[in-house]
């Protein structure tokens, strides 16, 4: 059953073509890495899924009644974020805000969502503290608390990790390597660790110079032919 | 003391004071209310470009001889106010210098045109008070004060029910995109009641000190305050506090009223930013 399916992606702005030729699918419970070297366009794919920008050819097509609503992302921080006066339930709650349409206020199931999605992320006694005031992966689980407001079927995440010591590292991909299999979330993940990758991820898009889709496994194999095959130019 | 007071109720009397008052402290509401907005997602300047605008376009309709400016001068604000924060985004002028260039360009433009049809005998004196807005908010035809007071109504109307998607939209414009909401809208709507703010504020502080009135009450709340809603509500009483002394020392003293208020301004940002020294918590 697949959720997403991309064909013959096409990515860039304007005139100026990053990747070409990208084809996909992502299926539900599926546990997707995107890895790649910088500037080869993982987080412009991203954008582009989300219909942030659109894709210069190609199609994507959400299935099994996914409409954008239901899609929870994590971006990289921005910095009006960093000095940012919110309190941490303020964030989590705007995450509600995609579904309500025209509607002001929020509701009691919009209360109740949050208070789930913070206990969930473990951050239920941060509620009243400031955004700004927080550490970089109490930042991080508030932002993904808000992500699941949003939907708790898929989410994408653009580098969750960056810029965090390696312990909180540890503690952000058991999260959500835990929303991936015990509450069945798909995940789409931009890293840059490609051994984190393979160890939690089910698939592989690999891009840049050559690209790759397929199972972790499959990319084993592809990384392998990808070596032995520099070895025979040398 | 009893001097002050007595003055004062002498001048409480007259319409004419008690009007300035109401116009007063409703434009510093306004202006207050978005400007949180604007001073986080870094369209500080976007105020002074706009007011700039208004300067020029309030030059033509002194040109064309219009006697009641307001309509004329609101509709080309609002519609530099959507090329402004439509062109922030994709064009080859970025945000900041788009600004800078539309703002001088009027400013000139304003003064070019007033200098070479202005009827009047006293020019600089006009330049003077359209810029700093001297003592034009004691000289209110009722049709103003109904316009601020509808103005004024339609703009905080608007900030209640859209509340919490300025916040999503200022916080995290991507997310609120990516996951299904009217980004674009809001920020037109946001732009529109920019421009409503600052053409309604032109009156009370004239239109170089108009950032001033905008900005000053937000980030003297962020110095002590960590929640949206406590710094929205708090620059909104810092701000009408602001404006109701500055206002009331102006009429006693005889001091120009835009400058006397932005002082009072100034002065409550430095209290705020001792006090949020004082507590430790806010970075500066």
């Amino acid at each position: 059953m697949p959720q997403l399916i991309c064909k013959d992606l096409s990515l860039g702005y304007g005139s100026q073509e990053i990747q070409h030729g990208l084809s996909f699918e992502v299926n539900s419970g599926d546990y997707l890495c995107i890895v790649g070297e910088n500037g080869s366009g993982k987080t412009t794919l991203m954008k582009t899924v989300l219909g942030l920008q659109k894709p210069l050819s190609g199609t994507i097509e959400f299935s099994e009644g996914l409409s954008s609503r239901d899609i929870g992302y994590l971006p990289q921080q921005t910095d009006v974020q960093r000095d940012f006066p919110a309190s941490v339930q303020e964030i989590v709650i705007s995450g509600c805000l995609g579904r309500k349409g025209f509607s002001p206020f929020y509701n009691k199931d919009d209360k109740a969502l949050a208070q789930r999605s913070m206990e969930r992320m473990n951050i239920l006694d941060l509620k009243k503290r400031c955004y700004r005031e927080l550490s970089g992966g109490q930042q991080q689980r508030v932002l993904l608390a808000r992500a699941l407001c949003a939907t708790q079927k898929i989410l994408l995440l653009d580098e969750p990790v960056a810029g965090l010591d390696p312990k909180v590292t540890a503690d952000m991909y058991e999260l959500i390597d835990s929303l991936n299999k015990d509450d069945g979330v798909t995940i789409i993940m931009i890293s840059h660790d490609v051994d984190k990758a393979l160890r939690y991820a089910s698939h592989i898009l690999h891009i840049g110079n050559e690209c790759f889709f397929g199972t972790k496994e499959e990319y084993r194999d592809f990384k392998d032919g990808a070596v032995k095959g520099e070895d025979d130019n040398d | 003391m009893t001097d002050i007071f007595s003055t004062l109720a002498f001048y409480l009397q007259r319409s004419f004071v008690v009007n300035a008052l109401i116009v007063g402290v409703l434009i510093a509401l306004c202006s207050s209310l978005l400007g949180v907005t604007l001073v986080l997602k870094r369209y500080s300047f976007i105020g002074d470009g706009l007011s700039h605008v208004a300067f020029g376009a309030m030059a033509i309709a002194a040109v064309v001889g219009l006697t009641n400016n307001m309509p004329l001068v609101l509709a080309i604000t609002v519609v530099c106010a959507i090329l402004l924060l439509r062109i922030g985004k994709n064009a080859k002028i970025k945000g900041d210098a788009a600004i800078a260039m539309i703002s001088v360009g009027s400013l000139a433009i304003g003064y070019l045109l007033m200098n070479l049809f202005s009827t009047s005998s006293n020019l600089s004196g006009d330049v003077c008070s359209t810029l700093f807005g001297s003592t034009s908010i004691l000289t209110l035809s009722s049709f103003d004060v109904w316009m601020c007071v509808i103005l004024s109504v339609i703009v905080v109307l608007f900030f209640v029910l859209f509340y919490n998607k300025i916040f999503s939209v200022t916080f995290d414009e991507n997310f609120a995109r990516a996951t299904g909401q009217r980004a674009s809208l809001y920020n037109l709507l946001i732009a529109i009641v920019i421009a409503v703010i600052i053409v309604v504020s032109m009156q009370l502080v004239g239109s170089l000190l108009i950032s001033a009135l905008v900005i000053f009450p937000a980030l003297s709340a962020m110095r002590v305050f960590k929640s949206f809603k406590s710094v929205t509500i708090c620059a909104a009483i810092v701000s009408v506090i602001c404006a109701l002394t500055g206002l009331l020392t102006s009429i006693l003293a005889g001091t120009p009223v835009g400058s006397t208020i932005v002082a009072v301004d100034i002065v409550a940002f430095i209290i705020f930013s001792v006090i949020g020294k004082i507590k430790g918590g806010s970075k500066a």
